[in-house]
């Protein structure tokens, strides 16, 4: 489904990743981890062009994405991003954000919209706040609304980035769990989390990231329990 | 405060006695000028909004020769005299075009690309003050450029700057006195008519100043409910 090829990406002279290959197939649910700073943030926003990668390729169904000729606003309509600070649209309200780009970018009428919106709001369990605006909601169900209002778009994959991050404590479940029903609906999905127990449950398979390369790619049953690479066991070491 | 009053009382402030009984029966021509200034002020904050968010527009876009422009065009009007602008543009109009601009037009052109010039920058600040993510949310969904302008950086960006863009407004409504250069019938035009077929100033000037005063302290005041209404969202 999305295939990378020797994507690097730097920054002036920082270089950031270092000439990642892998492939992501359709279904599998992957958790990106490693230390901070190691590039898995970037990598993810390279998934969808929101950082033009320096060198390498990114293909999602066989379309190059980083082809110049390639209609990147098509493509990202099937990729969904979920970000770490939420960014939902303060000046709409709930069901606005959710029914916004179905209505401007697929040409839904709006009661169809609506329809959806409703479908995906009790989905994450919030049909009762459509008609507020999301400065009058807690951080966790900000982050379900974005979370529905990715789905509307429909896409073929879901990127995280760092969903529970920003949020207090008590908050990360109700997310993780939207996040976890999510998985089971055979949507594809890359997440870069730091919630190890949750990548443990929900993720196929664990990349772990050092200093912008893969170091460690394997089912979570295995990474945990017996790390290849050292810098793995380091880091394992410190976050379990 | 027996001090004070005796100072007070040394100064020569004979003249002081104001006698409003001579232009009483011009007063209402005077005061109803204020509609030529209010007139001004609508339709030039009106283009010169419009203008001046395009031009925000092209100086915060990839394109470079947008951008030069947009700065170029924005350091003419900045770096020159208002006054001048009208002039030229009333009197020059004519000359290059061929036209017999009508000095109201010639002034509301004059307002609305000198405004447009002031407002571009607040804008350019007001769309650069709207996070990031934003944007960055509205392309992940596929959104083009103009909707996600329109519907989710423009509002944002226009309710932080509200404040600046009342001033920029109640600065407009202020310099629509310039226009009594080029012969526009307006308050401060017709303070000075009347003025000098009665030869008495300060009675006629101040009826002016009290106009612009009061209508400016309304204008504030009813900027600040709509700035209290447009807080709905937070």
């Amino acid at each position: 489904m999305i295939k990378v090829e020797q994507l690097s990406k730097s920054f002036g002279p920082l270089e950031v990743l270092n000439g990642i290959t892998t492939d992501i197939d359709k279904g599998q649910v992957v958790a990106i981890i490693g230390p901070s700073g190691c590039g898995k943030s970037t990598f993810l926003r390279c998934l969808n062009l929101l950082e033009r990668p320096t060198k390498g390729k990114i293909y999602l169904d066989e379309v190059d994405l980083t082809d110049s000729r390639t209609d990147i606003r098509k493509a990202r309509q099937n990729i969904g991003m979920v970000f770490q600070h939420f960014n939902l649209f303060p000046n709409m309200t709930v069901m606005e954000n959710v029914i916004y780009a179905p209505i401007k970018v697929k040409d839904m009428t709006k009661g169809n919209a609506q329809e959806l919106g409703y479908s995906l709001l009790s989905r994450v369990g919030l049909e009762e706040k459509a008609d507020i605006y999301p400065s009058r909601l807690s951080g966790g169900q900000k982050q379900r609304v974005a979370i529905a209002r990715s789905l509307a778009m429909q896409p073929q994959v879901m990127l995280f980035d760092e969903p529970t991050s920003a949020l207090d404590p008590e908050m990360v479940k109700e997310v993780l769990d939207v996040i976890q029903s999510l998985s089971e609906t055979g949507i594809t999905m890359a997440i870069v989390t730091h919630e190890m127990g949750f990548a443990r449950e929900v993720a196929d398979r664990i990349i772990f990231l050092d200093s912008g390369r893969i170091a460690e790619d394997a089912p979570p049953d295995i990474f945990f329990s017996t790390p290849k690479s050292e810098r793995a066991c380091q880091f394992l070491e410190k976050v379990l | 405060m027996d001090v004070l009053f005796s100072l007070f009382s040394s100064l020569p402030l004979a003249q002081l006695e104001l006698d409003f009984t001579i232009i009483s029966a011009d007063i209402p021509y005077i005061v109803s000028g204020v509609l030529t200034n209010l007139a001004f002020t609508l339709v030039s904050a009106l283009f010169g909004f419009i203008w001046g968010t395009v031009l925000a527009i092209f100086k915060i876009s990839a394109i470079k020769p947008l951008q030069w422009f947009a700065d170029f065009y924005t350091s003419i009007f900045r770096g020159t005299p208002l006054i001048l602008q009208i002039t030229i543009i009333y009197f020059a109009t004519p000359q290059l075009l061929n036209y017999p601009i009508p000095s109201f037009l010639a002034g509301v052109i004059a307002f609305s690309l000198n405004s447009a010039a002031y407002s571009s920058e607040t804008i350019r600040g007001g769309i650069m003050g709207v996070d990031k993510g934003q944007r960055e949310a509205a392309q992940t969904l596929g959104v083009k450029y103009m909707p996600m302008m329109m519907d989710i950086v423009l509002p944002q960006a226009f309710k932080n700057i509200l404040p600046a863009l009342v001033n920029e407004s109640i600065a407009l409504l202020k310099d629509s006195a310039l226009v009594s250069v080029i012969g526009v019938e307006e308050l401060m035009r017709r303070g000075q008519i009347v003025a000098q077929r009665e030869f008495i100033y300060f009675e006629p000037l101040l009826v002016v100043g009290v106009v612009f005063y009061l209508m400016v302290i309304g204008f504030t005041w009813f900027a600040r409910r709509f700035e209290k209404r447009m807080r709905f969202s937070d």
